[in-house]
């Protein structure tokens, strides 16, 4: 299916068909990946549609060779991604790592199982000071935005970044909008290999300890890793993104990210209806955290509820940044589906609407005794 | 989706008989002086790599991946465009990079400790997958880089810092032919053992390098050429004896020669 050139109209897509094709609006020019659940339609709508328009698919023996590839590719200055879930990510840490102290943009697309990642996508497992910009996008049309704007700013910042899905955005089908997003202009990408340079005594190189060539020296480890360092200290500043709603008239908010953050705010719009002072709040970078946000959010908070489908992964940044720490109550937790490949119960309308009013009436009956 | 590269000889005036100064058409690729040991065999791998992107006129259409060795701090003086990769890695980025730059020679540099040890499925995949590029192993049978410790490559016997009563099969395990493995697959254009422990295999292993440049031009798939170097520090030998003692261990257990033909002769190795 050629899809990628001109859509003018709404196309009925799977969530993974859709990230792809807008993949490849962006630009995306070189995909490598390794099956896995529910990662892998993306990998292969990836080698179906990729050769269609001009890239290359590779199918690669593992995930550490398919984010190798992806580095390799994108250190030539093309548009380059590779995905997973949690489980290969784990493997690609060195990786992600590696080409954000080395400089070279790449996509990294974790569909995952459930949102036990997140301590993956926001501290990583690589060594060195890096950060990984990583968005979660709450249903699929925004995964679709979030796709072209990671090619943005994996360019912009010379760094990788990852778009953090999960089974309901990789597998349902909805109606989507594609089109190419218009971003403001890159610098220019004078870093790229292109093997020109060789024999002019200026080649080019990239290298995570910026050694430079022996004639015109680089700013090597120390001070390569603190300007890198200064550079995600400025991504931390101007990109954080997040979204909210009621939160002035709230005496209750609650925070969730990605597929989870749709659920509560369905369950809040019902709550609200029946007269609770309920809102909700929705980091969408979960690095860069948006703090001050949160802190704006919970300034006149009574509790603030924490609801993701892990241990309490986002809660250690909740306590981070909401203005009353003793007010965080934690109403998510661990919720497999039996075959271990998605969410289980507690991904579901009633069973979030109990426990936020369970964590309503608790409080209320500790303030009355 | 390989492209043939036109070949510019450059050791010759060029043929639109323009006038230029020598060094435009031979120019140096060496920045500056390297720093590895006394006798060590990768420097010498290293300028016999350099001369032939000149003799091919490739110099400014090439890219280099250089993995994690005694070598990597070779990225400092050699003037080519160059990524230096994670250890092992480098067929990987060696593939990304030349199926965004088809028309681009795209060379690896690897050790036996970075190849055949930590990333021994990346080569045996890229040669399989046919990846238009040239890898180039320095094989000194020891990780150099961290001391002289036992490698996939050490030979039996040899001893090294892990493995100080000699190699021994029945705790460390045997050898690993890695060319012999690559010249076995599919998908491969090239592949030869050279060394550079005498002048003469320093001049056939400079004729292999050659060959596989001209095959990964001509697009035939994945070449390989193996170059044993001399490692007097990690072999705990004199310098001088580096030679002599790469002679008598290594090439009794990895024979020099073609391994693997171009499917046209070339004239070049063994
Ligand atoms: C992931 C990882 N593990 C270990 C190392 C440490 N290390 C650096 S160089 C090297 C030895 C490389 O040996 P070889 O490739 O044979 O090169 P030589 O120094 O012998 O030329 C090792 C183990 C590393 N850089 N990265
Ligand atoms: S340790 Fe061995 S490989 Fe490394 S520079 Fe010294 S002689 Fe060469
Ligand atoms: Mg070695």
């Amino acid at each position: 299916m050629n899809t990628a050139v001109a859509k003018p109209s709404m196309q009925l897509l799977e969530g993974a068909t859709a990230i792809a094709e807008s993949a490849i609006l962006a630009g995306c020019r070189f995909f490598a990946g390794y099956p896995i659940s529910p990662f892998t339609p993306l990998l292969e709508h990836m080698s179906r549609a990729l050769p269609e328009n001009g890239g290359v698919c590779i199918n690669a023996e593992s995930e550490i060779e398919g984010a190798n590839m992806a580095l390799g590719a994108g250190a030539t200055g093309a548009m380059a991604a590779t995905g997973s879930c949690g489980q290969g990510l784990a493997l690609m840490q060195e990786t992600i790592a590696e080409a954000a102290l080395n400089e070279t943009p790449m996509v990294v697309f974790n569909l995952a199982r459930n949102q036990q990642d997140y301590f993956q996508a926001t501290r990583g497992g690589g060594w060195g000071d890096y950060r990984t910009i990583a968005l979660a996008p709450k249903d699929i049309p925004e995964a679709v935005e979030h796709t072209q704007l990671l090619f943005h700013l994996s360019r912009r910042y010379r760094a990788p970044t990852l778009l953090y899905g999960d089974p309901l955005l990789a597998q349902t089908r909805v109606g989507v909008h594609l089109r190419r997003i218009e971003f403001d202009e890159l610098p220019p990408q004078d870093w790229a290999l292109d093997g020109t340079g060789g024999g002019t005594g200026e080649s080019r190189q990239i290298w995570t300890w910026a050694m430079g060539k022996a004639t015109n020296p680089g700013l090597g480890p120390d001070g390569h890793w603190q300007q890198v360092a200064a550079k995600f200290d400025r991504i931390a500043e101007l990109e954080q993104r997040s979204e909210q709603r009621y939160a002035e008239d709230a005496d209750t908010l609650v925070v969730s990210f990605g597929s989870a953050a749709k659920f509560i705010e369905h369950v809040v719009e019902e709550l609200r209806a029946e007269g609770h002072r309920i809102g909700w709040f929705r980091p969408i970078s979960l690095w860069p955290f948006p703090g001050p946000a949160l802190a704006g959010a919970t300034a006149g908070i009574k509790r603030v509820l924490v609801f993701e489908l892990n241990a309490g992964q986002m809660l250690e940044d909740v306590r981070q940044y909401a203005r009353d720490r003793d007010a965080i109550r934690f109403i998510g937790g661990v919720s497999i589906h039996e075959s271990g490949l998605s969410y289980g119960p507690l991904l579901d309308a009633p069973e979030i609407r109990a426990r936020i009013l369970a964590a309503i009436a608790e409080d209320s009956t500790r303030s009355t005794s | 989706m390989t492209q043939e590269l036109r070949i510019v000889p450059t050791d010759r005036p060029p043929a639109d008989g323009k006038a230029r100064k020598v060094a435009d058409f031979r120019p140096s690729l060496m920045l500056g002086e390297h720093g590895l040991c006394p006798g060590c065999g990768e420097p010498v791998a290293l300028r016999i790599l350099l001369e032939t992107l000149q003799d091919l006129g490739i110099v400014n259409n090439s890219i280099g991946v250089v993995g994690h060795g005694c070598y990597g701090s070779f990225v400092r003086i050699m003037d080519v465009d160059v990524l230096q990769c994670l250890h092992g890695r480098a067929p990987s980025c060696a593939t990304g990079i030349k199926r965004m730059r088809p028309q681009t020679a795209v060379f690896t540099m690897q050790g036996d400790g970075d190849m055949v040890n930590e990333g021994l499925q990346e080569v045996l995949h890229t040669a399989a997958r046919g990846e238009n590029v040239t890898a180039i192993l320095l094989n000194n049978g020891v990780f150099g880089d961290t001391g002289g410790q036992q490698t996939a490559t050490t030979v039996l016997g040899q001893r090294t810092k892990t493995s100080i009563e000699g190699r021994d099969p029945g705790l460390h395990g045997h050898p690993i032919p890695v060319a012999d493995l690559v010249a076995s697959l599919d998908g491969v254009g090239y592949v030869a053992r050279g060394a550079v422990g005498t002048a003469g295999s320093i001049a056939r292993t400079k004729r292999m390098i050659r060959a596989a440049f001209e095959s990964q031009l001509a697009g035939e798939g994945f070449s390989l050429v193996e170059i044993l170097t001399m490692c007097p520090t990690g072999w705990f030998v004199g310098a001088p004896q580096g030679p002599d003692y790469l002679a008598e261990s290594m090439e009794q257990v990895f024979p020099l020669g073609d391994l693997r033909a171009r499917p046209k002769p070339s004239g070049a190795g063994a």
